[in-house]
């Protein structure tokens, strides 16, 4: 199977893990990935509220160099998931607005037809891999590791086409997958904090300790979740946490990480110690 | 104690306020709304706003200009979607914070001790210079333009992810700038003609 991928901003910054245990895992289990030609930001949560128009001709030049292709467009970051599949509904279902940002990308030579399926990697996982054959090539299953799954908002709400907006299971079926625990908990979709951990503190940092508090409550040793901003947010605050609420130190890996450490691949291509609450007491106290 | 007016007339409301925010976008539903409230239940973000998402919805089809554009609850609010998904009269709250925000802006009336848009405007200019987003020059600069102190208090993070490799100080950029440049100034053009026809 063969896939175009849309890194987006993060995934080339702070999210390198996310695109290197990705990358990683998609190659191990012989799927062809090739990163978009000459991709450019998605506009993410920001833009929208800067430009309306302009932001659904951000989304649509990426769509139109996709097009190009006859394959679907792999999104791993929620933000660039959401604003790629709000591009296609929105101009779908506006013909005025569809009318302009067609016409803007005619006149770079760009051609929007909106024909492109954008997936999460954890939708081709489950649904194109699936999880049978997933269990094949599982050596080194991570028995006893308790897991909080953590969805975050964007990838389900409110576009998602391969999981439940309330309480989605997908991820929970990977982690089962490989061979570890999901611990229930409610907070599944709950927002991390989004921008407000950098932009207003005061506030943002509250949801990020409410959900790491929460999952280490549960009993969980590590939260595993599917989105950039998510894993900077409940990875990165977390000494600005302690300060200000309690410490709670627990690691936060991407979905991509723990797949790849089950089916074997070495830590390093994963990405594992680019955690900034170090994961490894996690891994081997299981 | 003196007399302060808590309530608006009905003659003080801006009713072509509203009639606009029905005809963007996302605002279509907008009058549907039966102020069942859940809306503000599922927001993780209504504890801190000044008016819930219901009252902004109530405030903003009734025309309360101001109130709304000047609120805090519009750059409060996260993008999480939670309330849109809930609504039962399928309200595109999210679409009409995003709205609201958007008309703030140009309005230039956003509360001025609130980094959010300024966060939004340099996204933008960043990616018209560059066609990516790099996450750490973006926060210095937010930092920087806005709050000093803040920025200090950010160092220990900034370290962390300096340790980790997560940090990079060179902006990531696109080959065809001029093909995104074309895209966007096609845009520009189209609305100032949008805007003088409107005039004329
Ligand atoms: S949930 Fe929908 S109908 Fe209920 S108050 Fe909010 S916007 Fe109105
Ligand atoms: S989208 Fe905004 S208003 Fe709606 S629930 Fe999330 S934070 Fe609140």
């Amino acid at each position: 199977m063969k896939y175009l991928y849309f890194p987006g901003c993060s995934l080339k910054g702070t999210g390198r893990a996310y695109e290197e245990s990705f990358l990683a895992v998609f190659k191990a289990l012989g799927l062809e990935v090739r990163e978009l030609e000459d991709w450019n930001c998605c506009g993410a949560t920001a833009y929208m509220s800067v430009d309306e128009t302009k932001s659904y001709a951000l989304a649509g030049r990426n769509l139109a160099i996709a097009e190009r292709e006859d394959l679907d467009v792999i999104a791993p970051c929620s933000a660039c998931y959401l604003v790629l599949n709000k591009t296609q509904h929105g101009l779908k279902d506006n013909p005025e607005l569809r009318r302009k940002v067609v016409n803007a990308l005619k006149s770079a030579g760009l051609d929007y037809k909106g024909k492109v399926r954008v997936r999460h990697p954890l939708d081709v996982l489950i649904n194109d891999v699936g999880v049978e054959k997933l269990a094949k090539f599982i050596k080194n299953p991570l028995k006893g590791l308790k897991i909080a799954p953590y969805y975050g908002c964007q990838v389900v709400r409110p576009y998602s086409t391969f999981d439940d907006q309330y309480n989605p299971v997908t991820m929970d079926k990977l982690i089962e997958a490989v061979g570890a625990e999901c611990v229930s908990w409610p907070l599944k979709t709950r927002c991390c904090g989004g921008s407000l951990t950098g932009t207003l503190p005061e506030v943002g940092l509250k949801l990020a300790y409410i959900l790491v508090k929460e999952a280490k409550k549960r009993g969980a040793a590590a939260v595993v979740t599917l989105c950039p901003l998510c894993q900077f947010n409940l990875d990165g605050y977390q000494d600005q946490i302690a300060r200000k609420f309690e410490r709670v130190d627990i690691p936060t890996l991407y979905f991509t990480q723990i797949l790849g450490l089950a089916m074997g691949l070495p830590e390093s291509e994963l990405g594992i110690k680019r955690g900034i609450i170090s994961a490894q007491a996690a891994l081997a106290g299981r | 104690m003196p007399l302060e007016q808590k309530v608006k007339y009905e003659g003080d409301c801006d009713p072509e306020f509203a009639k606009w925010v029905v005809g963007e976008i996302g605002g279509e539903n907008l009058r549907h709304c039966i102020q069942c409230g859940i809306c503000s239940a599922a927001c993780p973000l209504s504890l801190y706003m000044d008016y819930t998402p219901r009252r902004i919805i109530n405030l903003a089809r009734e025309g309360f200009r101001k109130e709304v554009l000047s609120s805090f609850t519009i750059w409060l609010c996260s993008s999480c979607y939670a309330c849109r998904v809930e609504c039962p009269k399928e309200i595109h709250i999210t679409d009409i914070m995003y709205l609201l925000k958007r008309r703030a802006i140009e309005e230039g009336v956003y509360p001025r001790s609130f980094p959010i848009p300024v966060l939004a405007r340099e996204f933008g200019r960043m990616i018209f210079m560059f066609g990516r987003v790099n996450e750490t020059l973006l926060v210095t600069d937010l930092f920087l333009r806005t709050n000093w102190f803040k920025f200090l208090g950010m160092i220990g993070l900034g370290l962390n992810l300096m340790r980790t490799g997560r940090m990079s100080f060179l902006p990531d950029t696109i080959k065809r700038r001029g093909e995104l440049r074309k895209v966007l100034e096609a845009l520009d053009a189209e609305e100032k003609k949008e805007k003088k026809e409107a005039l004329s």
